[in-house]
């Protein structure tokens, strides 16, 4: 493979954040695969051998799996390794993915996350062997907490999307606690996909509402949408312009008069902690992606994590098991709790997400608003030595990330997810595409706290140049990216003939075919 | 602070660029009565020192150097450095979702692996991307199978195990979908009587684990002709998919839920682990959570995307198969690097090390006076034993001599209390099992 990359289509020698390296090529484990080799091997066995047909019975035994990998233990190291060569990751740079929030994960995490005694405990074990774990959650629960100004917390939501679900599911319970569980969750027109995916789960209908020309919940407007049919307004604050709710508090009496209650969604709290608190301004329920302010790391999708805070009267309707702090410090779990939601996951959650987060938290302590700060600044910062070459649709103060448009590129026929790729040559992530939807042609930019002036100057570099780039030259844009290992990929064959699984070369047809 | 690469003059300078007199005047649009006067009441700062020490003191508390013969959804197993090693290299740790698919060709590519080896254990033609866990992931192919055959009962084994149940009912509860439990019979597996009373024709789908949480393994293939020939849908858990060895796959079910976290993933206090949905190449559109699908650029080479996202919530947003959006990637690859490693081979003989100990196990334990084996389906490292006493005494006794002993059934099956599952893993060595039997033993002798 010999990819062209011509002294035009590199990025100008002006730009200093990328260089070309070589770059392995490598084919699927399963190519590698020869009978008779394995990579790991394990303790002879200590007790007499069975036969598994005579011990299990001939309708239930199997013979070894068909088209398992057969190789070394170099080979999976050399496999892997230069896989995760074609990978950018926050490591090696800024992802300036807005709402995404990627910063820097700190290596000590990752070591207590694997102590003996934390990583080899079991869920099932009696909770007197389990102290230390749930003095974990315990203490995990006070920060988040204290953060959050709200009053009581589960820890169980395997990610943000099943916090929102239980969030929704205790306002849910609530309400039927109080004789009607309501209909309708509203929506603004600028959430999150996964807010009216989980009002759905939850039993209720999605009602969208308009942001107003400010790119805000317009309390006039809302009024005529809070009926006694609505249980609950969901809230991204900041929300996803980067933009403070500056009337969320009237916000939150319209809805309490009417009985409906307040959700955030706290995916942008990386803009809030340590300077203010969604519980001093009227939240009634709100969940957190630890993935995301936590710094847990997001590891190509996940895992992450999605704790809900709720307001004294949610508490009774968190879901089970609840950690308990006894008296004399001994801790337990209560999951003898008849007004709860129930189980949204088994055992306590990601329990080794929580950890790390609770590791990120203790790092900072009160500390944590300079994080917050400087995440401001960044966003700030960038917002200013661009806005003279990009569109800003909404002009209003931004907090966290700041929302431009592809407006002025697109008179060149360059759109932003042209402008989004042509920055993988000058050695970046993308931001965020098309998203919020109330901005057409979206480039939402997030640099987190974790990027130094440095860095920042860097991506003002490759963006300023790139629009240079889409007036002079916007083939060379659109045809984006040019430098990468591979080029932008089919994705309408991808989905219209969905080849999932490899399969020998022998049964390739029925792989097409499937 | 260390996490911070800013230094005042670089804060100053940067304020003075943007044209604000202090950080404050950033924060202008937070309206003045909800800022923060004072410090937050938080601990910390720690340094990295007194934060290893923070979660060394917390380790202590625990249960380090017990043996364990717990497993009921967890298991313990073999794991190697190298699988760890690699899913820490800050590519694929620090990366993130590859929606960019020409920088993120490393995690697509291993997902794509991931897709494939499940299908190769499971017997199915598809897999997805991964589930949070096991719990999730039984209750998102409940809600696919409803939403596949436009019914909303579904018949749920009792032997399903309980938590996975619990959260299936939470779930259920709002979506009108009716849970009918159906029992088990003297096997221990499940009851096709009451299946059939069950009114199986109205039915979305019977709804079993295998080897279910007493350790037996159902008769699948029965299962489905039975499912079938209703128009109904066969969905099978796996929680210990390290049978999938030596047992027969179960290719005959429609639906496999399954929570990988014996593919070298640590117990971890319950998480995090990776969940997984495999099934039928024809129900793929309604499967939930992401897939990566090959395809190429327009030079032709392979490359891999996320694929058919049509059916995920940032684009379908209230009309989405599911509402997961974050999913488990980095154990995924774990999973995937571990069986690599173990390859076919490897995975057959730790298959058969668990069948050999756990029969071994049993014979043991059937050798003490008072304890019989309670199911006689036959199974795979998880057996069920009845004991002349209470099981919550007998484990409080073992905690004396630094033995977990076996799960009590009584808390979740009122019907079986003195009757607990003991599990034995290739990691559970002869002289556990020795010292188990012989401790349970001496505490049955001893006076009550």
């Amino acid at each position: 493979m010999n990819p062209k990359v011509t002294e035009t289509e590199a990025p100008a020698a002006t730009v200093r954040k990328a260089a070309r390296h070589v770059i392995q090529n490598e084919g699927l484990i399963f190519e590698k695969s020869a009978p008779g080799k394995r990579g790991m091997e394990i303790p002879p066995l200590d007790v007499p051998a069975v036969d598994p047909t005579a011990a299990l019975g001939q309708e239930f035994a199997r013979e070894a799996v068909e088209g398992f990998p057969e190789v070394s233990e170099i080979e999976v190291v050399r496999h892997f390794t230069r896989l995760s060569t074609w990978n950018y990751a926050i490591d090696l740079g800024m992802y300036p993915l807005g709402s995404c929030t990627m910063k820097y994960n700190p290596r000590v995490n990752e070591f207590v996350a694997r102590l003996d005694g934390l990583a080899s405990e079991h869920p099932q074990q009696p909770p007197e062997l389990a102290q230390g774990c749930l003095r974990i959650l315990h203490d995990l629960e006070q920060c988040l907490i204290s953060i959050t100004g709200m009053d009581a917390a589960t820890l169980q939501p395997a990610a943000g999307a099943q916090g929102e679900l239980t969030g929704l599911l205790m306002i849910r319970a609530y309400l039927e606690s109080q004789g009607n569980p309501r209909k309708i969750v509203l929506i603004p027109d600028s959430a999150h996909g996964t807010n009216p995916a989980s009002v759905v789960i939850a039993g209720y209908e999605v009602q969208n509402i308009k942001s107003n020309a400010r790119g805000q919940i317009d309390t006039d407007h809302l009024r005529e949408f809070v009926t006694n049919d609505v249980a609950a307004l969901m809230l991204t604050n900041p929300n996803t312009l980067g933009v403070f709710e500056e009337r969320i508090a009237e916000i939150a009496t319209v809805l309490h008069e009417r009985g409906a209650l307040l959700y955030m969604d706290g995916a942008n709290m990386n803009a809030l902690a340590g300077v203010t608190r969604p519980g001093d301004f009227g939240v009634d329920v709100m969940h957190l992606n630890l993935h995301k302010t936590f710094s847990t790391p997001h590891g190509g999708g996940g895992p992450g994590a999605g704790p809900v805070l709720v307001k004294k009267i949610l508490e009774p309707f968190l879901p089970i098991p609840v950690v308990v702090r006894r008296e004399g410090g001994q801790y337990s779990l209560d999951g003898n709790r008849p007004r709860s939601v129930g189980r949204v996951r088994a055992y306590c959650g990601n329990f080794g997400v929580l950890l790390r987060a609770l590791a990120y938290a203790l790092a900072y302590g009160p500390g944590i608003r300079q994080a917050t700060e400087d995440a401001v600044l960044n966003a700030n910062y960038i917002r200013k030595h661009l806005e003279d070459l990009f569109d800003l649709p909404y002009n209003l103060p931004s907090m966290h990330e700041v929302v431009f448009s592809d407006a002025l590129q697109k008179v060149r026929g360059v759109n932003t997810m042209d402008i989004a790729k042509r920055l993988l040559d000058y050695g970046f992530h993308a931001y965020t595409t098309a998203f919020p939807l109330i901005v057409p042609g979206a480039m939402m930019i997030e640099p987190t706290e974790s990027e130094s002036k440095e860095e920042c100057d860097l991506f003002v570099d490759a963006m300023r140049s790139i629009a240079a780039e889409a007036a002079t030259n916007p083939e060379l844009v659109k045809t984006a990216p040019h430098s990468t290992r591979v080029g932008r990929l089919d994705e309408v064959a991808a989905a219209r003939r969905p080849i999932l699984r490899w399969k020998p070369a022998d049964d390739k047809e029925l792989a097409h075919d499937a | 602070m260390r996490y911070l690469p800013k230094s005042p003059s670089e804060r100053q300078e940067m304020l003075e660029a943007i044209g604000a007199r202090s950080i404050e005047e950033l924060f202008q649009s937070v309206p003045e009565k909800f800022r923060l006067r004072a410090p937050l009441t938080l601990p910390g700062p720690l340094s990295e020192m007194e934060i290893i020490q923070y979660f060394q003191d917390r380790a202590a508390e625990n249960a380090r150097g017990c043996s364990s013969f717990l497993g009921a959804g967890v298991y313990r197993h073999v794991r190697s450095v190298t699988a760890d090693a690699l899913v820490q290299r800050g590519e694929f740790l620090t990366s993130y979702t590859p929606y960019q698919a020409e920088i993120s060709q490393g995690t697509l590519t291993a997902i794509f692996e991931f897709q494939t080896l499940m299908c190769q254990l499971t017997g199915q033609e598809v897999a997805n991307a991964s589930m949070y866990d096991g719990s999730t992931a039984l209750t998102e192919a409940v809600l696919m199978a409803a939403r596949l055959t436009g019914r909303s009962r579904v018949l749920v084994a009792r032997s399903v195990h309980p938590e996975y149940r619990q959260v299936l009912a939470t779930y259920a509860r709002n979506l009108g979908i009716e849970i009918v439990e159906i029992g088990y019979t003297q096997s221990g597996q499940i009851d096709r009587a009451a299946i059939q009373r069950a009114k199986l024709g109205d039915a979305a789908a019977i709804v079993t684990q295998s080897p279910n949480f007493f350790g037996v393994l159902e008769e699948l293939p029965a299962l489905a002709d039975e499912a079938h020939a209703a128009e109904t849908l066969l969905v099978t858990c796996i929680t210990e998919p390290v049978s999938l060895g030596v047992v027969r796959p179960p290719a005959e079910a429609d639906i496999v839920a399954m929570e990988g976290q014996a593919f070298g993933v640590s117990p971890s206090y319950g998480g995090p682990y990776v969940g997984v949905i495999a099934t039928r190449e024809k129900f793929v559109r309604q499967m939930p959570g992401r897939l990566a699908g090959q395809t190429t650029d327009a030079a032709g080479r392979r490359g891999f995307v996320l694929t058919l996202a049509t059916r995920e919530q940032h684009i379908r947003r209230e009309k989405a198969t599911s509402n997961i959006c974050t999913n488990e990637a980095l154990y995924a690859l774990a999973a995937t690097i571990h069986l690599c490693l173990l390859g076919k081979e490897g995975l057959r003989e730790q298959a058969l090390q668990n069948l050999a100990k756990a029969r071994f196990a049993l014979a043991e334990s059937e050798k003490i006076p008072g304890v019989r084996r309670v199911f006689s389906g036959p199974f795979f490292n998880e057996f069920t034993l009845e004991f002349p006493r209470s099981v919550k005494m007998i484990n409080r006794a073992l905690l004396g001599e630094k033995i977990i002993g076996p799960y009590a059934l009584g808390t979740h099956y009122p019907e079986l209390t003195k009757r607990a599952v003991v599990c034995i893993t290739e990691t559970t060595t002869r002289a556990e099992i020795e010292r188990l039997c012989a401790a349970v033993r001496r505490i049955l002798e001893s006076p009550v």
